[in-house]
């Protein structure tokens, strides 16, 4: 039955049922059973955002509490994927990545391609992203065009409890590594999200709401951001279309250059930095597939090129809000040759 | 209040509404209001359709108007005969106003969601309505017990309304063992047992209506009326492509083109009709469960069942509605049955583009003896 539930309660259910139903299925992570501030493992934290709450009791042996040393427990993920398992790897923050990124970019990524198709590496990192929390730079970023970047990841940011739920579940079926990127401000959203098992598969972007007049393409966090400037919009007569592309590796092409084919105005939402983010390849691929299309530059709304702030006041200023994504949409409607 | 004064509110159609907006008044102030007459198009975060009067007499008084955000339950309108004084009318008009203002609106009781279990398998349902008599709405192939929403209220109030989810669909489990239509039968014919239902009124669409024939021919005494709505399981034509279609589609893109055959007005056809159906067909065992029941409707391109020699057991007032533009099962079909409605704007989901069709057929039927 769809109840509603939180982004965390989502996941949580997700890898409750996919270790339920698979043996093979295993959580590893700092804090993922002890935890911070608990005396023990008998008073499992699950993690420091409780996503793996309650798991380390309900499969006994299967959740393992690893030291911090993300080298060592990400590089034992993919070695246990390689060999039989499916470890679901818990990395705190996705700022601290830059530790493993052997482990990810030149072993993970590659196993498939080099081994000729002979292994396969069914892991799943699973990692906080974004800013919002006042943690600071090296706690906030939004680096998932980093993992987009390398071919033989997937990469998955999903927007809703609902799209968390059959995403995680997917992640985890899927043979080939995923980075799936949890927005640490989403843990509480609520939402719809049905008792039964799914999957969304991966390249398949949701339409979030139909409109003529513009096309929002927004990643993660930033799905919920567009959707607010797209009803202040409508209060003036402007219908945007906000597509999630739900995965950014893979992407659903498809869905973006048919929504830009039909309303000529695109505008990008992405709160990663802006060199070489998702805002950039999104426009660049409509500009050289959909250019015959455009009625308008193409606007992108992202963070600036700067670290994270510390200030309370200019980390509010840093994430772009749904003001400067109706600002950019009205450019775009109201631009003139 | 003066008690000739009628309201006409915010409908609750499915389970997740709290609110809704006019879209278009189609009634206009001092227009003559028929029971049945479209009064208003309603649109939701999730669905649009017509209000339907429940009442008779003149629009006296439009309360909601066009854009605005109104909770159900809430007033849109006053209905009243010709006779009442205006005095009174702007009064009702006033309170009803400030009511919606206040956005102190009585929640509407929606529909009682509940499961049952038969044979080791969950069967949800929701049930609506407190009349005597017990109405239970059995959906189609790839569908679910909010197919009715447009149908389940307005009949609920005459009679206990209960929609429920056959196996393989809906909440109900995935499961749906060979896929026979002894299988779903018997879901019905459990639900009713399990609820303590000693007799009800069997309203089937598409599958549905075999299933419900099928349910009748079992135990002839639980049933005291049958609707049969586009039933599958008579004539000799049926939309294969469509089915395998629907069953195969794997993704909202592939899904979409397809769903244009169940409506006789390709706009019924909307971005979250495709997205909810996506929702089901991603979870778990349902692949699995499409794929046997395909085997049930199909014998290649031919339809698998006849339930025509099962109904010709059955000896209860049956009624039969159909689209007259169905593209799935084409209303030829209906040309061995007896006294078949046909409507002419409808196709294959005739419940959601004409439910008024639907109702009548049912309330018809229902006091018939």
């Amino acid at each position: 039955m769809a109840r509603t539930i939180s982004y965390r309660e989502a996941l949580n259910e997700a890898l409750a049922q996919e270790m339920e139903r698979d043996e093979s299925v295993i959580v590893l992570g700092e804090d993922n059973a002890g935890g911070a501030g608990s005396p023990g493992e008998d008073d499992a934290w699950g993690g420091v955002l409780g996503v793996t709450k309650g798991l380390y009791h309900r499969f006994p042996g299967r959740v393992l509490d690893t030291p911090i040393s993300e080298s060592a427990f990400v590089g034992a993920a993919i070695g246990a994927a390689t060999s039989g398992l499916r470890p679901v790897a818990e990395l705190m923050f996705i700022d601290f990545m830059g530790v493993c990124f052997d482990q990810i970019f030149n072993q993970a990524a590659k196993f498939r391609y080099m081994f000729g198709g002979k292994a396969k590496t069914p892991v799943v990192i699973r990692t906080m992203y974004g800013a919002g929390l006042r943690a600071a730079a090296q706690h906030s970023q939004a680096l998932y065009p980093i993992f987009t970047h390398i071919p033989g990841l997937k990469v998955v940011v999903p927007s809703s409890p609902y799209e968390a739920k059959g995403l995680m579940i997917q992640s985890i079926r899927d043979d080939d590594p995923v980075i799936f990127c949890e927005h640490k401000a989403m843990y509480d959203v609520t939402g719809e999200v049905p008792e039964d098992s799914y999957t969304i598969p991966f390249g398949e972007a949701g339409v979030v709401r139909d409109g003529d007049d513009v096309t929002i393409v927004a990643i993660g966090r930033m799905v919920s951001v567009a959707e607010e400037a797209a009803k202040q919009l409508a209060d003036s007569g402007v219908e945007a279309e906000i597509i999630d592309p739900r995965t950014t590796s893979p992407l659903d092409t498809e869905t973006i250059l048919e929504s830009v084919e039909n309303t000529g105005r695109l505008v990008v939402v992405d709160e990663a930095t802006p060199r070489c983010n998702l805002a950039t390849d999104i426009s660049a691929l409509v500009a050289k597939e959909a250019f015959g299309s455009l009625r308008a530059p193409i606007e992108m709304v992202t963070a600036p090129h700067t670290p994270v702030p510390f200030s309370d006041a200019l980390e509010d200023l840093y994430i772009p809000d749904a003001q400067r994504v109706a600002n950019a949409v009205k450019t775009v409607v109201e631009w003139k040759r | 209040m003066n008690d000739a004064i009628r309201k006409v509110v915010m409908p609750k159609w499915g389970l997740s509404m709290t609110s809704g907006k006019v879209t278009e008044w189609i009634a206009s102030e001092g227009d003559e209001i028929a029971d049945g007459d479209d009064l208003a198009e309603i649109d939701t975060d999730k669905i649009a359709g017509a209000l339907e009067s429940a009442d008779e007499g003149v629009l006296r008084r439009i309360i909601a108007q066009v854009g605005e955000d109104v909770p159900v339950g809430a007033t849109l309108a006053l209905i009243a005969p010709a006779d009442v004084p205006d005095a009174e009318l702007d009064e009702a008009a006033l309170l009803a106003r400030e009511e919606l203002d206040s956005g102190a609106v009585a929640e509407v009781a929606g529909p009682v969601t509940g499961s049952v279990e038969v044979e080791g398998r969950t069967i949800c349902f929701a049930a609506l309505g407190e009349g005597e008599e017990t109405v239970v709405l059995v959906h189609g192939y790839g569908g679910d017990k909010n197919s009715w929403l447009f149908v389940q209220e307005p009949l609920s109030q005459s009679h206990t309304v209960y929609a429920l989810d056959l196996p393989g669909h809906g909440e109900s489990t995935k499961d749906v063992g060979d896929g026979s239509l002894d299988v779903l039968a018997g879901a019905v014919l459990g639900l009713l047992a399990e609820r303590g239902i000693e007799r009800a009124h069997l309203v089937g669409h598409s599958l549905g209506g075999a299933v419900v024939v099928a349910a009748a021919a079992r135990e002839p005494a639980r049933v005291a009326s049958l609707t049969l709505v586009a039933p599958a399981g008579f004539g000799s034509r049926i939309n294969a492509g469509y089915l395998r279609g629907f069953a195969e589609a794997r993704s909202r893109r592939e899904l979409k083109p397809h769903l244009a055959a169940l409506f006789a007005d390709p706009g019924q056809v909307t971005r979250q009709l495709a997205d909810d159906l996506m929702r089901y067909k991603r979870l778990d065992g349902v692949d699995k469960a499409l794929g046997a029941l395909l085997g049930t409707l199909l014998d290649g391109d031919e339809p698998a069942l006849d339930v025509a020699p099962l109904l010709s057991e059955v000896d209860v007032p049956v009624a039969v509605v159909w689209g007259r533009r169905d593209a799935v099962l084409p209303a030829t079909n209906g040309e061995g049955l007896d006294d078949v409605e046909y409507v002419e704007q409808a196709g294959h989901m005739v419940h959601l583009e004409q439910p008024n069709a639907v109702v009548a057929a049912v309330n018809a039927v229902t006091n018939r003896r």
